[in-house]
């Protein structure tokens, strides 16, 4: 079904007999649901873009494309950076806004602009129902009420079907440099990305992998600005960084551009056998997760907080990990006995299943993907 | 404004109420003489008044977890309380309820500086928050007018703001996690130091969900470094249109000042009268500030004051040195103290699109006009959260109501032009009756179904936010 309104939405919804899979570009869905699918590829199209506001209204099976080229026309773009996972996850099809924030996907600026959920500002969405709810609007401050914009964020279309969203944007900076430091453990190279964290310099991004382009381990570190602001943190951060070992900026924006796009879209694991997980601790606990994770290869994002391991097929992951603060999620290929993301303690997952059973009552809404 | 009836039943079982609720907290204190339960009958928005049944002011997650055991059990509404600096009567008590207060509960729980994040318990005041880590260099960015006072517990259920949330974000973008516990006692952490859990986004509808879905008892806050420095310049004009565009073309160049306030002319005589800060007699004054580097500084405020400058300012007045800086400042930090000198006020909090303020301010002249109270607008212009000031005479007879009336045709102007009821105060009391102009039945509806999951029983905070015609069936059922 590829409904062309939202009205159409409602009512597809509401005579469903039986499990619907929603499906955006389906380039992101980590799971699968059987069921007949619902496409909102009919939804489509830019429905304001203001920019002096800072804001943009899209219906949500507008191609990712079309709103990042829309920004683009204006010099500004979603700060949130979402991930492109369509190489990592082997799929084809076109990425579109609804999915994104259903899957409140988020990249290495994650960490200092915030997630795609900080930049959603409302939402539409058509429930289990086929009731048509809105919440939150286009204005960038707004406690009107309970904030279901960041509970629909991340819901990964269980709680309603996504009709509209409305996100908040930014202006491009005018510049990017990058420090890269080679050949630190991992160890070392989450305590430089800490002090360049937690210094004044304002980092966009922060980085590591344990086996770059040339197979040596590389750290990343970004500032974006203006440009003599850029190079002056730049700087600063090098110095501040030197005990580390030899630093290079790179300030070519094609290159900066493209090392982040690598980072964002886990292209380490591009191609490579074994399962992928997608892993978040509090970053000193990152490499601490690696050394759990036999025969694992990391890419650290999130100043080392967030771990993209590729590990050997069927991996218990979790298992692995044992009592480690945090959450491990598998993105890619496994074993059916694993579950896809990180079960909830009890009284969290009584909360999780008591909100799916009021918004989705028939539980025909992407039954079972997310536990 | 009305609230619910007082339950009798519950009344008549106050004795062995309070004799329960003794046992769950050390000590055994529960205030519950009339004398006494009286500094609790109201937040900041004074104009509603109700002395509690009762008041407990717990130290641990587990004291709490006893007493709202106990208030479930015999079936007690329960208003949870930080400060009590709400300007929307979010902890406006009934005669019937308890008072579950967090003034015990102020340690902090942890500092972790290379994972930049700190746990309090939820009582700790906003501003020791930031006192609690800045010897470091650190600071927690949320900073609401009222920092000095109010409590993480209030911010986190208020989902708080502050003039620095153009740049750093508002509550919800910087709390990494909590520990809450539900109506019936049962402890709940949600989120952590580790960013982003998947699974649904509980944090998310935790924060601003006004003291409904449980009570918050500890939260972890992401912590920043500090800005090496920070400068404001201050922007004249003769026209609220002009400046409003003057905002919009800072926003659009990429300069992203940490705070863009604007204050239209009945504030700016107020201000300067109370505080004498050299404001120029003008339609619309700006005070923009950015951070950084010196360098970084100079550069921003050049490019500020070249935009600024296109569009003709009546005064354009750079501060060179920290002295300058808080002159600035001195006048905006003293808006609220100033309107308080000469006059009762109201204070609102309604949000709009960036694009409609000229048409908005506009129309506030004249309803103002319409309804002969003056109003003072001070707002954060950088995301459209203004805050008009009615000014009303509490004396006067029917001054209030009128106050009112024209406070909710503002708000419902904000709304028609495409902005929303509140910004940053919350619904409480204060706005609950206006959710229908913004929200549909089914919209409710949908908020109203989160706190059946959480609270299914309406108990805590019952009477807040939500129409009481439209939770009726609700409350009625529990
Ligand atoms: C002079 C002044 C200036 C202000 N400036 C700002 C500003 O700039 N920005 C801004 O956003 N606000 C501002 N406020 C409003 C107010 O300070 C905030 O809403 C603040 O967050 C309230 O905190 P509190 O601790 O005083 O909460 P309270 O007033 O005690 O309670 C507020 C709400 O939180 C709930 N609550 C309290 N504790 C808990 C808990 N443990 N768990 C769950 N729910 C709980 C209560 O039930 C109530 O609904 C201002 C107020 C004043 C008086």
């Amino acid at each position: 079904m590829t409904p062309k309104t939202e009205a159409e939405l409602s009512e597809a919804i509401a005579a469903a007999q039986g499990p619907l899979a929603i499906r955006g570009g389906g380039t992101r869905a980590f799971a699968q649901a059987e069921g007949e699918t619902l496409s909102t590829a009919g939804l489509a199209g830019i429905t304001l873009h203001e920019p002096g506001a800072l804001t943009l209204v899209a219906a949500a099976g507008t191609p990712l494309a079309d709103i990042e080229a829309a920004l683009e026309a204006e010099g500004q773009r979603l700060a949130f950076e979402p991930p492109d996972l369509r190489g990592l996850l082997g799929r084809e099809g076109v990425s579109t806004i609804g999915g994104v924030v259903a899957a409140n996907a988020s990249g290495p600026r994650r960490i200092q602009a915030g997630a795609c959920r900080d930049f959603l500002l409302g939402v539409r969405f058509v429930d289990g129902s086929g009731t048509i709810v809105k919440n939150g609007g286009r204005v960038m401050k707004n406690v009107t009420g309970y904030d279901l914009v960041k509970l629909m964020a991340g819901s990964h279309g269980t709680l309603g079907v996504l009709s509209e969203v409305s996100l908040k944007v930014l202006p491009k900076p005018e510049a990017t440099a990058v420090l890269l430091i080679e050949g630190l453990g991992d160890d070392q190279a989450v305590a430089a990305m800490s002090a360049a964290l937690g210094s004044p310099y304002d980092v966009t991004g922060a980085a590591h992998t344990q086996k770059g382009v040339d197979g040596a381990p590389v750290t990343m570190i970004r500032v974006e600005g203006f440009t003599p602001s850029v190079a002056y943190r730049a700087q600063a951060l090098k110095e501040k960084l030197a005990r580390f070992g030899d630093i290079a900026i790179e300030d070519d924006p094609e290159k900066t551009a493209a090392g982040w796009a690598w980072v964002r879209d886990v292209s380490q694991h591009v191609g490579q056998p074994g399962d992928v997980w997608r892993i978040s601790v509090k970053p000193s606990d990152g490499p601490e997760v690696a050394r759990r994770l036999p025969g694992a290869e990391v890419l650290y994002d999130w100043g080392g907080g967030l771990l993209w391991a590729r590990v050997p097929e069927g991996s218990d992951v979790r298992g692995l990990l044992g009592d480690l603060p945090g959450h491990a999620t598998r993105v890619r290929g496994g074993d059916a006995g694993i579950a896809t993301f990180h079960p909830e303690p009890a009284p969290v997952a009584a909360l999780s299943q008591g909100l799916r059973a009021r918004f989705d009552p028939r539980g025909i809404l992407n039954p079972g993907i997310m536990g | 404004m009305q609230m619910p009836q007082p339950d009798a039943g519950i009344l008549e079982r106050k004795a062995r109420i309070v004799a329960r609720l003794a046992t769950a907290v050390s000590g055994g204190e529960v205030i519950h003489a009339p004398e006494e339960t009286r500094a609790y009958e109201c937040d900041a928005l004074t104009a509603y008044k109700c002395p509690p049944m009762a008041v407990v002011l717990p130290s641990t997650t587990e004291e709490v977890s006893a007493v709202l055991a106990i208030c479930h059990e015999e079936g007690v509404p329960v208003v949870p309380r930080g400060a009590g600096t709400s300007l929307a009567g979010g902890a406006l008590p009934t005669a019937d309820c308890v008072i579950l207060g967090t003034a015990r509960m102020n340690a902090v729980l942890e500092t972790d500086y290379a994972n930049r994040f700190i746990r309090v318990q939820s009582g700790r005041t906003n501003l020791s928050v930031t006192g609690a880590v800045e010897e470091e260099g650190f600071f927690y960015a949320p900073d609401p007018s009222s920092q000095l006072a109010c409590a993480i517990a209030g911010n986190v259920a208020m989902n708080s703001g502050g003039a620095h949330c153009l740049k750093y974000g508002v509550t919800t973008n910087n709390l990494l996690g909590v520990t809450m516990v539900l109506m019936d006692g049962t402890v709940v952490e949600i989120g952590g130091a580790h960013l982003d859990a998947p699974g649904l986004d509980l944090l998310g509808v935790i924060c601003g969900s006004e003291g409904q879905l449980g009570v918050v008892t500890e939260a972890t806050l992401r912590i920043l470094h500090k800005p090496e420095g920070a400068r404001p310049v201050l922007i004249g004009y003769d026209s609220n249109e002009v400046a409003g565009a003057c905002v919009s073309d800072i926003i659009r160049a990429g300069v992203l000042p940490v705070a863009i306030e604007f204050m239209d002319r009945p504030c700016i005589r107020a201000c300067e009268a109370f505080a004498k800060a050299g404001y120029p007699d003008c339609e619309a004054l700006l005070i923009v500030e950015v951070e950084g580097s010196e360098a970084e500084i100079q550069h921003q405020l050049d490019l500020i004051g070249e935009i600024a400058r296109r569009h003709d300012p009546v005064e354009l007045r750079e501060a060179k040195d920290a002295d300058e800086a808080r002159r600035i400042w001195l006048g905006r930090k003293s808006a609220f103290g100033a309107m308080g000198q000469i006059n009762d006020y109201m204070c609102l909090d309604g949000t709009i699109p960036v694009s409609s303020l000229p048409m908005v301010l506009r129309r506030i002249g004249e309803l103002s006009g319409e309804y002969g109270l003056d109003v003072a607008n001070v707002f954060h212009a950088g995301d459209g959260n203004m805050h008009p000031l009615i000014l009303f005479d509490a004396n006067k007879p029917g001054d209030l109501e009128k106050c009112e009336e024209l406070g909710a045709e503002i708000l419902k102007l904000c709304v028609e032009a495409g902005g929303c009821l509140t910004g940053e105060h919350g619904v409480g009391v204060e706005k609950r009756d206006l959710m229908g102009v913004q929200y549909a039945p089914e919209d409710l509806e949908a908020q109203m179904a989160v706190k059946d999951v959480f609270d299914p029983k309406w108990l805590l905070n019952p009477a807040k936010v939500f129409p009481l015609t439209v939770s009726q069936p609700r409350r009625a059922a529990a």
